[in-house]
């Protein structure tokens, strides 16, 4: 697998990585922006949600209102709908993207259609898909118009809510196909560097197809698969345009609840919005380097995923 | 056979939900349950490049503005610290990248909310550099992370050869290893170009709504609940996006970008 080019790139990377200090000048400006900027807006966005806020004449820190949020039921049902819309979307997404990556890996050679094709969820925008899923899917859409004509429903009022409904049907739909090339393109490059040969020796010793998946590709693909999903995850549980579009009144998913907050007309919610996006914050930060360690710890103890 | 029903189904899958909105963005009645436009027209586009058209080439140059400036300085801070990362090992590279993966985790929302009243103080909310300021937060570690895994896959020996035959190290960076990375610096600038050009709610937050750009104004037209138009606005907002794609496509594919993807 280790071809002459990769071996000459890692021993001129290690001549270079022997000058053992940081390459800070290199590192300044974007670590001067992350940790000023995104740093900087979390201890903030902290100071106001702990209720420091002059303008309003507010100036004691205190937690109420974060026990505010977290005493409000309402906040644990907005939680779990989070929870079970970014977790489906993503295993959803990440099912497809695997069987897609692998037939276009065995099916599209080197036709560059199909990759371009396949690229452009990748530059429309959240936004505008929600718009598509709405022209499709809402009672008076695209598909409710061709299941009447086809006999299928007898009026707009049969045809089941996709879209503003109970179980977030829309919001999926629009994430999963915005998120599958994404997934899939990630697995993708992995699977192009890493060739057939592996594969090859495993059918030579008769393993199946099953086996070849489970055995050969899927450890070979999991790292960066595993990584795709992690963003996929964190974004579908923070973002805002897809589920106000898309999502219903009562319960809101956690992001339309923080914005609805902040942005109220009663400046004194303003600090409790900002407490739930630090909170949405903290459990996805939570979430994701949880999902690292466990996978980490697998690894270390053999488990080969 | 096969490669062609999956080739089909591929493009089926991914086009579909550009039917509505041409079609929408075509009609100008269209009532329930017809399945076809009643009546055809361009309506939609009289209005949006007649009626309202100053104010939509006004977002369209905004929202391109300010992706152009965010994409240009995610790129200033991102092929440095990638080069970095992915040429260096030393102390606190693990820290490093850990700070560096946090803004792609947390959701603008967030960020947006805490930096606001900041930027307020500082004058600069409200204003192009403000929200040019929040979309770098996210976009820069998008950037560092694709220029992270280019320089990977870099051989700094070619550098070594040019010094030694008495290049400048401005004639290094200029000739050798710009040449070098160009397809990595391609696709780091159309990601953090898109992230820029779709985003909405951080733009609203600091912005205040005296930025207009695109998503901005396509909020606005959903809630009035025109349709015709709201599709025009979407197809107006895609086309520049899939110019980019389009035009950094021969980089996308290429062997050379194995391992960034």
């Amino acid at each position: 697998m280790i071809t002459r080019t990769t071996t000459a790139i890692s021993e001129a990377r290690t001549r270079a990585a022997r000058r053992p200090t940081a390459p800070f000048g290199l590192l300044a400006p974007a670590a001067a922006v992350v940790v000023l900027l995104f740093g900087g807006s979390l201890a903030l966005g902290l100071v106001q949600s702990l209720g420091y806020l002059p303008a309003a004449g507010m100036s004691e820190l205190t937690v109420a209102h974060f026990i505010r949020v977290l005493g409000d039921p309402d906040f644990f049902i907005s939680l779990g709908l989070t929870f079970y819309i970014a977790l489906t979307s993503t295993v959803v997404a990440c099912t497809i993207s695997v069987a897609a990556a692998l037939a276009l890996n065995a099916l599209a050679g080197r036709s560059r259609i199909i990759y371009f094709v396949f690229q452009i969820p990748l530059t429309v925008p959240h936004l505008v898909i929600a718009v598509a899923v709405v022209f499709m899917l809402a009672p008076n859409g695209l598909l409710s118009r061709l299941m009447l004509n086809l006999g299928l429903v007898d009026s707009s009022a049969a045809f089941p809510l996709l879209v503003n409904d109970r179980w977030g049907v829309g919001i999926m739909a629009a994430y999963v196909w915005k998120e599958v090339p994404f997934i899939s393109l990630m697995v993708l490059a992995v699977l192009r560097g890493a060739g057939s040969d592996l594969l090859d020796v495993g059918r030579t010793l008769k393993a199946g197809r099953w086996q070849r998946f489970r055995h050969i590709t899927l450890p070979i693909i999991f790292p960066s698969l595993g990584a795709a999903c992690l963003i996929v995850f964190a974004y579908t549980f923070g973002a805002f345009e897809v589920p106000y579009l898309l999502g219903q009144t009562y319960p809101l998913m956690l992001p339309v609840w923080a914005y609805k907050s902040y942005s109220d007309v009663d400046l004194l919610s303003r600090p409790e919005g900002i407490a739930t996006g630090l909170l949405i914050a903290a459990v996805v930060t939570a979430a994701v380097a949880l999902a690292q360690s466990l996978t980490q710890s697998a690894r270390r103890r053999g488990v080969v995923l | 056979m096969k490669r062609l029903i999956f080739g089909s189904v591929l493009v089926g899958a991914v086009l579909l939900p550009f039917a509505p909105l041409v079609v929408w963005a075509f009609s100008s009645r269209w009532f329930y349950p017809h399945l076809l436009p009643e009546q055809w027209g361009l309506r939609a586009w009289a209005y949006v490049f007649g009626t309202a058209g100053a104010q939509m080439t006004e977002a369209l140059v905004q929202s391109v503005m300010v992706a152009a400036v965010t994409a240009i300085l995610s790129l200033a801070g991102g092929v440095p610290a990638g080069r970095a990362l992915g040429l260096y090992h030393f102390r606190g590279k693990d820290l490093m990248s850990i700070i560096l993966m946090l803004p792609i985790i947390v959701p603008p929302l967030c960020v947006a909310m805490g930096l606001h009243l900041w930027l307020l103080q500082l004058g600069i909310a409200g204003t192009f550099s403000g929200v040019v300021l929040v979309h770098l937060i996210f976009c820069l570690p998008y950037a560092t992370f694709v220029m992270w895994g280019v320089f990977s896959n870099y051989n700094p020996d070619f550098e070594g050869q040019a010094r030694s035959l008495g290049a400048s190290r401005l004639s290094v960076i200029r000739r050798v290893m710009i040449p070098l990375i160009l397809p990595g610096i391609t696709v780091a600038a159309l990601f953090s170009y898109l992230l820029s050009w779709s985003q909405y709610l951080s733009t609203l937050i600091i912005g205040g709504g005296k930025i207009t750009t695109l998503p901005i104004l396509l909020f606005a037209l959903m809630g009035s609940g025109d349709r015709p138009v709201a599709a025009a606005v979407s197809i107006l907002f895609v086309v520049p996006a899939l110019a980019a794609l389009a035009a950094s496509a021969r980089y996308l594919g290429s062997r050379r970008m194995m391992g960034v993807w």
